[in-house]
Order: C-alpha cells, then sequence, then structure tokens
C-alpha cells in the first residue's frame, strides 16, 4: 500500500528528563503520516526506544505534545513489538496470541478466528499448541508480531524486534513484515540499529542523534514497493544505503562533537 | 516382514566413535549409579548396624536390631499408624493454612509496597523466634489441642512460602508488565494471567521446603504438647515409648517420621514436574 501524505502522528518537541538527571530526548519534532513505514534510526543512546514508549503511552514526556491528528485512538489502535519475544513462557503460540484479545473480555472459542487467520499468515499454522521454549528465535518473533497484530492496531511500534536474530531469519522476517504491512495498510515505527534493514523496510527513515536524542536528519528511502530479494541486490538499495550511512555517520560525529564540548564544560 | 524389520534394526545400531560410546557408558552407569549407590550404602549402614548389636552385645533397650525394630513395626502397626494419621493431618492441614496464608499475603505485598515494607519484618519476627519458645505462649491462649498444632505447625511451615511467593511475583519481565498496561490490563488480570503463572517456580520451590518444614512443625507440636499428655501423635508414641525404654517402638516411630517426610518431599516435586515440565528451565532435561 502506498504511504499516504495524511499526517497521523505528530510529536511536538517531545522532551524527556529522568529523574536520574538525564536527558533521553531533546526537542524531538517528527510527523508520521498515515501508512508509513518509518524508521528510527540512530547509535544506542539516542532515546529512540524512550520515544517509542512515550508514543506508546508508556512513559510520559517531561515537555511537548504526543499530538494524534485528532484521531481518538483506541486500545486496540496500538500494537506493540519488543526487541525480546516477551511470550508467556508457560502458555501456548494460541493462548499467546489470544492475550490481547483476552484482556479486552473476547472468549477463546470467538478469537479463533482472528488467532487462526493471523498465526496463517505468519506462518505458524499447526504450532498452535507449542510452548515458547519448543520455537526457534524466529519463530518466537512471528508469535510476537501475530500477538501485535491480532487486534488489527492502526498503529504498529517495533523496538529492534529482529536484533537478536541471525541474518537469513531476518530477512525472512523483513520480507513478511512488509507483505503485512502492504496487505493491511497500518502505519509502523521501526526502531533499528541497522542502516540496511531500515532502507529496505521504510519509506522514511529518521536518524536520530545522541546525547541528548534529537532527530538528526531525514532520509527519503523512495524505492518502491514491493520490494524483494532483487530489491536487495540493486545499485538503487547500495545507493540508499550509502546516503543513508552518511546521514547515520554524520549523527555520531554530532554525538562525539557534543561529548567533547561537554568534557571541555566540565 | 523380515524385510520391513531391517530399517529398525539398522537403526538401532548406529556406529559411534570411541568417545560417544564412552560417554553413553558414563550416561547409563550415572542413571543406575544413581539409585543403586544409595541403596548399597543403605545396606551396608543397616548390616553394620546390626553386626555393631551383636558384636558388642547391645541390650535391645539401648539400641535394638535392625530386624527387631522392623518386626515391631509390623506388630504394632494399628497403634503407629493411627499416630501417623493424627500427625499427617495436622501437617496436611498447616501446610494447606500455609499456602492459603503465605501465598495471600504475598498478593497483599505485590499489590502494596506499602503493605510490604510494613508487614515483613513481624513475618521474620515470627519465623526467627524458635518455635519450642513460642509454645508455652500458645498453650496458654489457645484451649482447643488441634488448633494449638495447627497454629504451631503453620508458623514454621508458612514463611517459605511467603518469601519465595513474594519474590516470584516481584520477578516478572518489565516488558511482559509494559505489555499488559498497554492492553489496558486491570491490576487484577495482571495478577491472574500474569504476575501468579510467573510465580509458580519460585512458589513450588517454597512448597517443597514449606512441606517438609510443616512436618517438623507438626512433630515439634506434639512433642511440647505431647511432654503434658495431651497428643495422640507419633511424637507422643516416641516421648512414651522413651518413657518405657521401648526403643524398638522408639525406632519405629522414628524411622515412620523419616519415610513420611521423604513421601511429602516426593509428592510435592512431583506436583512441581507436572506443573512445570513443559516450559520451565528448572524442569526441563538437559539436552543432549
Amino acid at each position: 500500500m502506498p504511504p499516504q501524505t495524511h499526517p497521523f502522528l505528530i510529536l511536538q518537541s517531545i522532551g524527556k528528563t529522568f529523574a536520574s538527571g538525564v536527558t533521553a530526548l531533546d526537542r524531538v519534532n517528527l510527523t508520521v503520516n498515515e501508512g508509513d513505514f518509518m524508521s528510527l534510526l540512530g547509535p544506542s543512546g539516542c532515546g529512540k526506544s524512550t520515544a517509542l514508549r512515550i508514543i506508546a503511552s508508556l512513559s510520559q514526556p517531561t515537555s511537548g505534545v504526543v499530538d494524534w491528528r485528532g484521531a481518538a485512538l483506541k486500545q486496540n489502535d496500538i500494537g506493540f513489538v519488543f526487541q525480546e519475544p516477551t511470550l508467556l513462557p508457560w502458555a501456548s503460540v494460541y493462548d499467546n496470541v489470544w492475550l490481547p484479545l483476552r484482556l479486552r473480555g473476547v472468549s477463546r472459542r470467538d478469537a479463533g478466528p482472528q488467532i487462526a487467520e493471523v498465526l496463517e499468515r505468519v506462518h505458524l499454522t499447526g504450532f498452535e499448541t507449542a510452548v515458547p521454549r519448543e520455537l526457534s528465535g524466529g519463530m518466537k518473533m512471528r508469535v510476537s508480531i501475530a500477538r501485535g497484530l491480532v487486534t488489527r492496531p492502526r498503529i504498529l511500534l517495533m523496538d529492534e524486534p529482529f536484533a537478536a536474530l541471525d541474518e537469513i531469519t531476518r530477512f525472512k522476517l523483513n520480507n513478511d513484515l512488509l507483505e503485512l504491512w502492504a496487505e493491511r495498510g497500518f502505519t509502523v515505527i521501526f526502531v533499528t540499529h541497522s542502516v540496511f534493514e531500515s532502507v529496505f523496510l521504510s519509506n522514511r527513515v529518521t536518524v536520530m542523534a545522541a546525547r541528548p536524542g534529537r532527530v538528526f536528519d531525514e532520509v527519503a528511502v523512495d524505492a518502491p514497493y514491493p520490494r524483494n530479494q532483487s530489491f536487495r541486490t540493486s545499485p538503487e538499495y547500495a545507493a540508499l544505503c550509502r546516503k543513508t550511512s552518511d546521514v547515520l555517520v554524520g549523527a555520531i560525529n554530532a554525538t562525539a562533537q557534543d561529548l567533547e564540548a561537554a568534557d571541555g564544560v566540565h | 516382514m523380515a524385510s520391513t524389520d531391517r530399517p529398525a534394526r539398522a537403526a538401532a545400531f548406529v556406529v559411534i566413535d570411541a568417545e560417544e560410546a564412552r560417554r553413553e557408558r558414563a550416561r547409563r552407569m550415572e542413571r543406575t549409579g544413581r539409585w543403586l549407590l544409595p541403596l548399597i550404602i543403605m545396606a551396608a549402614a543397616v548390616y553394620s548396624w546390626d553386626r555393631i548389636c551383636v558384636w558388642n552385645e547391645i541390650p535391645q533397650y539401648i539400641l535394638p536390631r535392625p530386624g527387631v525394630v522392623l518386626a515391631t513395626l509390623i506388630e504394632d502397626a494399628g497403634l503407629l499408624f493411627s499416630s501417623l494419621l493424627v500427625t499427617l493431618r495436622i501437617t496436611a492441614l498447616s501446610l494447606a493454612l500455609a499456602v492459603i496464608g503465605g501465598v495471600g499475603l504475598a498478593v497483599l505485598f505485590t499489590q502494596s509496597r506499602w503493605i510490604e515494607m510494613s508487614l515483613f519484618p513481624f513475618a521474620i519476627v515470627l519465623q526467627v523466634t524458635p518455635i519450642v519458645a513460642i509454645f508455652p505462649l500458645i498453650n496458654i491462649y489457645v484451649d482447643d489441642q488441634t488448633t494449638k498444632l495447627l497454629l504451631c505447625a503453620w508458623i514454621v511451615a508458612f514463611f517459605p512460602i511467603l518469601s519465595n511467593t513474594t519474590l516470584g511475583l516481584n520477578s516478572v519481565d518489565r516488558n511482559l508488565i509494559d505489555y499488559f498496561k498497554l492492553n489496558g490490563a486491570t491490576r487484577w488480570q495482571t495478577l491472574w494471567h500474569l504476575r501468579l503463572p510467573a510465580a509458580m517456580p519460585y512458589f513450588l520451590g517454597g512448597l517443597k521446603i514449606a512441606g517438609g518444614l510443616a512436618l517438623i512443625g507438626a512433630v515439634v507440636a506434639e512433642f511440647v504438647a505431647g511432654a503434658a499428655g495431651q497428643s495422640s501423635g507419633l511424637a507422643s508414641r516416641i516421648i512414651e515409648a522413651g518413657y518405657r525404654l521401648n526403643a524398638p517402638r522408639l525406632f519405629a516411630a522414628l524411622i515412620l517420621i523419616s519415610l513420611t517426610g521423604i513421601v511429602i518431599f516426593l509428592a510435592l516435586s512431583w506436583i512441581s514436574h507436572l506443573v512445570l515440565h513443559r516450559w520451565h528451565e528448572s524442569a526441563l532435561k538437559q539436552e543432549q
């Protein structure tokens, strides 16, 4: 699905200072359009995850406004996928995917068709009764994604979901995620360390700098969808990766300068 | 028929190298040794006990021979087992109350840090004060014999359940707590669907300790109460046998208590295995 230009979520001058005095985010401005696949890319400590938690209302900003553009978001509208699969280890695949529906009062039987559909979409049909420890890392992540999508959210927040996986599994999950996104048309904010992953997946990459975390620059990835294996090996992809990488290096250097300046002050 | 047998037979004779063969032998020996060695040591100990009695001509009222103890166990079975039932009843009831009290209090603690900070020190005081020292007080304030014994065994048994369950309820993956928050889960839903199942391995660990302690608590309580001639449990049989210099019965009662403790431990371990074997690390077999 082609992303639209209709703004869906606007972060206005978001700041976050922890009680310890550490400033995680400083005047972050960000506009996410309906249907965007936006990556937040940056070095460790740049506040990517903090920004995601603020968007999910898991954390309150110290200053600034999270503006959903008048869309009255319901609980169902936000899906969240963590860096770890974060599943209930005692529950089966079926029950793990049922969890968000269960918390909304949907019975196990009534949730059946939705669960079956989403499990089929993430290629886990037949594994309903398995418990997480019987699954591989990639399969656990698929369960986590299925759980994130079973409520049909309008926006899916993903916090480095594939960072711990091997490259082959990551490529596979990247492809599957793009397919799901194209099919269902939700908006994604995807936090990652990886230039390659962000360019492959997103239509926009927002690069952040650290200490304090702020938006450094944005790269528009204007390659058309659907993207597949041939895109991965195309010169266009290589050029976009180089461009994004240059911006990221700029962000890292900016961080280093800030650190030196701070050292000078001390 | 012969042709279908062949692949199965071929699979049975997998060719392995010398190192793997040695490992397999070691594994097999360890499996056998695990039950055989304690049995051999036990048999040797009983045999030496018997020989020591014979060689030193020790009178039966000081140290009876194992055979005599066994004979007493069979002869006095009616008396001893009815006493065992009394002790078991107190043990089981106090363990049940310890589970209700320990888990209930642990849940209360996780609902409010203030409650935990206020009450936990009292639980520790109850735990560290020797039950034998508390019993005379209980004896003054409580009239009913069963209630006295129950209270005593409960005080000993409930602490491991309380402290383990509290630890378990607080050791939940922070991301899962966030996930529940994100999905608008109520306090009750978070407790029921997340905290309680997550605390299960800790609770069961506490239960295994509490099972043994409940028995010890019941026997100690009976001892103190039995000294006043008010109890009919196994401990009172021991005291009685002691007064009458009936060492064989004393030994028989002692063995019965030990066996009961072992059975309680095995039963609770089995329950723990049933609950955890599919998902918790502690219950998983090491993969080869």
